[in-house]
Formats: C-alpha cells, structure tokens, sequence
C-alpha cells in the first residue's frame, strides 16, 4: 500500500489553454485527458471564472487520449459555461471519441449531488436514538408475541403429544446441550469451586473461622454460583447454536420449505430445543455443584489441611436439600430463556449470510443479560418470600 | 483506449496454458488471443474450467505453465508494482457483484479512485454518479447498502464499480446468471453499449446463449481441457458433439426468430 501514485503512464500530460478573444472564449484542451491527469485538470477547471454572456468554443480536437473522467470534465466545463450564461458554440472531440462522449452524454447527471446525505447531525443523532428505542420496544414486543406462542406450544407439547413431537429430536437436543457440555462445565466448575475456596479460606482465617470456608462454598455454590456459570456457559454454546442452526435453515429457506410442506416450524425446530434444554440445564446444573464442591474440597485440603471426612461433617451442617433445590428451581428457568432468545434470533435471521452472525452474538448478549437480570430477580424473591 | 492502435491488436496473448488442482488437469495447453474492441464469450459446461481460466488471467489463480500476455506484459513475471499498474487497466465484475457489504455502493464505486487517485471528494462524487447513470441506475441508488439491493441492481453497481478508473479491458464472470429474461436482455444492451461507447475489450464467461448472440463477437468453448473458437455460425457445424449439442438449440431458437 506505499505506492498511493497510480501507475497509469500518462504519454502526454494534459493541457489545457485559455483563448479570450474578446467575445469569443477558446478553451483548447490536448494532450491526455484520463483518469490519471483528472485531480490535476479538475483543479485547473475549478480554477476558471467566467464572468458570462458570450460565446465559447470548447475545441478537444487535438486530444490525443480521452476516457470516461476526461469526457466528464469536458461535459462539466460546458455545462459550467452554459449556466454561467455563455453559448457553447463549438464542442469538438476526435471522431474515435464520439460514442464516448454520446454514452456518457445521455446520462441525465445532475452537476452535484449530495453522495453521503447520511451526515453527522443532532437531528440525525436524535434520529438514532429514536429508531434504536422503537426497535427496542418492537423487539420486546415480538419476543412477547414468540414467548406466547412457544409457551403454548411446549405446554401442549407436554400435556397433550397429540402431535408428531419428535422425541429423537428432543433427545438429541438433550445430548448436544447437556451431554456435550459436560467436560466444559465440569472444568470450569472446578476451578471455581478452587477458586471461591482460596479466596474464602483467605479471609476467614483473620477471624480464625477457616473452618466456615465450607460452608461459604456450599451455600454460595449450590444457591448462586453453579446455577449462574452453567446458564452463562450454555447460553454462549447453546444458545448461540440455536440461533445459528435456525438462521442458516432460514438462508437456505429450510424452514420456508418447512411451512409450505404444512410443518409446523415452532414445533419442529422450537420445542424440542426449549424441552431438551429445559432437561438438559437442570441436570448440568447439579453437576456443576458437585463438581465445584470437590473443587472447593481438593483446595481446602491442600490449603487448610481439612481432611474428607471433616470437610463432609461440615458441609452436612452447612446445607441441606432446600439449599439445593433453591438453586436447581432456577435452571429451568434460565433454559426457558436460553432456548426461546436462541431461537427467537434464530428465526428473525434475515436471507443472508452477515445476518446470522450479527443474530447470534445478539442472542448470547441478550440471554446472558436476561439471566443475570432473572438470577437478581430470584434474590429479591427468596429473600421476601423468606427462603 | 489506449492511441490508434489498429483494430487486430492482441491484447490478451495465451500460450500453452496448463491449469490443474492436484492431479486433475483442468486447462491442457491452451492458446487464445483476444483482440482489441472485441466481446469474446468463453462457454462450457459446469467444472471446464471458465472462471479459472478468467481468474488465471487477472492474477487470482497461478497456472502450472505456460503464458499469459495482457497488454502486452507477462502477467507471471512482472513484478507486484507493474502489476498494479495492469490491474488499473482491467475491471472486473464478479458472479455476485462482489460489492463490499459494509460500505454504501458510492464508496464502492469510489474504493479504486480513492485507492488510485488524488481525486477530491466532489469530483469523485461527480464521476460515482456518471458511473451510476451509464450503467443504469437511479442515482439514489448511491446511497444504497448493497443488501438493499435487487441481484440486477447488484451486478450494474458491480460493473460501475469495475468501470470506476475507465479501464480499457473489462472481465465479466456470468453477467447474467440469476437474472431473469428481461433483466438479463437488458443488461445485454447495456453491455453492448457501453462496450462501443467506452471502446472496451470485454472478456466474458457465460452460460447464457442469449447473452452470447447478442454481446460476443466470438466464442471460445472449453471441452475436454481443450479451446475451440469459433462464432455463432461456425460453432454450431463444429465436428465436437458437446460443441454441436450446446449451439443447435442456439440454431434452433435462431430459425424460431428468423
């Protein structure tokens, strides 16, 4: 890119010579008229003033190259002449150049218009905030209208299969998002249950209560912590598969196949992902908690010196079923979201291929969003209800 | 448009071309000349080889052997600077109009002038509109994005911006493709005109035999790895069964229209 000069070989430089011959303007123009001398012509053109009301002669017959940005300015130079109040009585190029100058000439091209009318603005800027809000809102809207519709679909689902709902498909949605998800989770999980365990054995030794790390690891993972990493995980494997798989079927115009065959799309491609998440999350989700709490206990062993079974007495005393189940109530909840902001986007992908990644990454924003927004929703709750 | 050149000047000279991916040899010792001023159609059936040997010409695509003369310079061994040079004096519109999608089809048209030139913005915006009006499009399209555009309307935009440094030599790789009839006569003629008017060399591949009959002044076949060229009236004699089959419909149609 260091050669910003073009490599045209320009034979003869362009010229142009400016005859007053009292009423008679001559402008003469020779040499190469093309793209590479344009800049220069352009400001020499620019440069000129008429002061109006008489003839000109415009004579390029001793051109010796013309191309489109020659014959351009040429045509602008009598068009300048022209509304200036001059009569433009001679206009001559070489006979070779005639269809050039006709194709360009027929172009009706308005001297200058405005190329970039999208200018920095503050009621262009006021313009975008209002447009980003509507779209907002719309989109709220939508997703409403979807939640609606998905929420019958899956409870009819469930209570009713009178329909073809696919238990293969429901199956291996259980397998691709909770199957699959194991090893990522697992490590994940415990390296955070190490983590939370230094940090916690770290300040409560001041008081002499290191004892209480278990307790904080237990409590923290299985109400909060474990929930909350597995749905942001899934959300970002998931929920972004969602929405590719079903945005690439909307490019393809699968899924328009799909509805004039009589398929319902909703059922086919929503349910099965919105139950098998639902199924799939849950069950991750107590993983992560077991697998976090050994995490916590390998740290505490090395870093405390408290054995097994000791770390065992303590997490008994620490926990109990309801701890558990305060934070296994909210996985499917967040699988509800994941799956229906997943295919949501999914189904809003529009028939090309920049589309589905701009849909996706918004899905992962959004449902990871929705579950922190929904995780401080379910404190609020437990804490009035009393829990 | 380059001097006075006389009308039987070469202006793309190849030699004993061989092009193969691996073991499969896609162009066996091809020779071709393009004449200056000239439309020559390049046809065959799907996987002969048509738009590699198009990208073999304009640099995209490194033959295995043989030569390649445009305008009279080896492409394969100039050097990068040289190169750049030839690159301004060929356009290329590809299949889909290639269209850079973040940018609105002015700064498109305006990306080799800018890249090229020390043209000021207004005069660039001048010549992005004389651009848009030759090849046939409103000129509110200039702040279109290209997503908001018609496949028709992609491929002028497409040719505009191939046409944005006026270059002498211009390659089209199916002009025509997924345009419908009418579209596709259209831009035919806008072919065809602009051709004449801009005193264009034009290197095109196709499929589309009404494109063929009504733009290409010859027509080079690719069979069987080989070249055959030829013109609608000859073709269609042509001893090749491939050959024979694919310009009879032509024959036929013709005598249909006669």
């Amino acid at each position: 890119m260091r050669n910003l000069t073009p490599s045209v070989v320009v034979a003869s430089p362009a010229t142009l010579q400016v005859q007053d011959r009292g009423r008679v303007l001559r402008l003469v123009a020779g040499g190469d008229w093309i793209v590479a001398e344009a800049p220069r012509l352009d400001q020499i053109l620019l440069g000129l003033h008429f002061d109006g009301a008489r003839d000109a002669e415009i004579d390029g017959g001793a051109l010796e190259q013309l191309d489109g940005a020659g014959t351009w300015l040429l045509l602008r130079l009598k068009r300048g002449l022209e509304a200036a109040g001059s009569r433009v009585t001679q206009f001559i190029v070489p006979d070779r150049y005639r269809p050039l100058l006709e194709a360009i000439e027929r172009g009706e091209v308005a001297a200058a218009i405005d190329m970039h009318p999208r200018r920095p603005s503050i009621e262009n800027f006021l313009e975008r905030i209002g447009r980003a809000t509507y779209d907002a809102l719309r989109q709220g809207y939508d997703m409403l209208g979807f939640l609606g519709r998905v929420s019958v679909e899956t409870s009819e689902a469930i209570v009713a299969p009178r329909r073809e709902l696919s238990f293969a498909a429901l199956i291996h949605q259980i397998e691709e998002t909770g199957l699959t998800a194991l090893p990522i989770v697992g490590m994940l999980a415990f390296l955070l249950g190490v983590v939370l365990a230094y940090q916690g054995a770290d300040q409560l030794k001041r008081f002499n209560a290191q004892i209480y790390t278990i307790d904080f690891l237990g409590v923290g993972f299985m109400r909060e912590l474990g929930g909350l990493v597995t749905a942001i995980i899934v959300a970002g494997r998931s929920g972004s598969a969602f929405t590719a798989q079903i945005g690439t079927m909307r490019v393809n115009e699968e899924t328009d196949a799909m509805q004039t065959i009589g398929l319902n799309i909703a059922e086919m491609l929503v349910v099965p992902r919105v139950l098998g998440l639902m199924i799939a999350l849950p069950l991750l989700t107590f993983f992560a908690d077991v697998v976090g709490i050994i995490g916590g206990m390998v740290m505490t062993y090395f870093d405390l010196g408290i054995t097994i079974p000791a770390f065992m007495r303590e997490l008994e005393s620490a926990i109990t079923v309801k701890t558990l189940l305060v934070g296994l109530v909210k996985a499917p909840v967040f699988a509800f979201v994941i799956a229906l902001v997943g295919c949501f986007e999914g189904m809003r992908v529009e028939r090309n291929a920049a589309s589905v990644g701009k849909l996706t990454t918004r899905s992962v924003v959004e449902s990871i969003f929705l579950i922190i927004a929904l995780d401080a929703g379910f404190s609020i709750l437990f804490s009035v209800m009393g829990i | 448009m380059g001097g006075n050149g006389g009308e039987d000047e070469v202006v793309i000279r190849i030699r004993g071309l061989v092009n193969a991916f691996g073991d499969s040899v896609i162009h066996d010792h091809i020779d071709l000349d393009v004449m200056k001023g000239e439309v020559l159609g390049v046809v065959g059936g799907s996987g002969s080889g048509k738009s590699v040997l198009l990208r073999s010409i304009i640099g995209l695509n490194r033959p295995v052997s043989g030569s390649i003369k445009v305008l009279g310079q080896e492409t394969a061994e100039i050097d990068n600077e040289n190169f750049r040079g030839l690159q301004l004096r060929w356009g290329v519109l590809f299949q889909e109009g290639a269209l850079f999608s973040s940018q609105t089809v002015a700064q498109n048209i305006q990306v080799p002038m800018r890249r090229w030139t020390r043209m000021n913005q207004p005069l660039m915006d001048e010549l992005t509109a004389m651009k848009l009006s030759l090849v046939g499009l409103p000129l509110d399209t200039a702040w279109k994005f290209p997503s908001e555009l018609s496949g028709g309307m992609k491929k002028r935009a497409g040719l505009a911006r191939a046409l944005a440094l006026d270059p002498e030599l211009l390659f089209l790789d199916e002009p025509t493709a997924g345009l419908d009839p009418i579209a596709g006569s259209q831009f035919d003629a806008l072919l065809r005109d602009l051709q004449q008017g801009l005193g264009l060399t034009v290197f095109m591949v196709t499929h589309d035999l009404d494109t063929l009959r009504a733009t290409a002044d010859r027509i080079a076949v690719l069979v069987e790895k080989k070249l055959t060229v030829g013109t609608l009236k000859t073709l269609p004699n042509d001893p090749d069964p491939w050959i024979h089959e694919y310009f009879s419909g032509v024959r036929g149609r013709a005598a249909l229209n006669a």
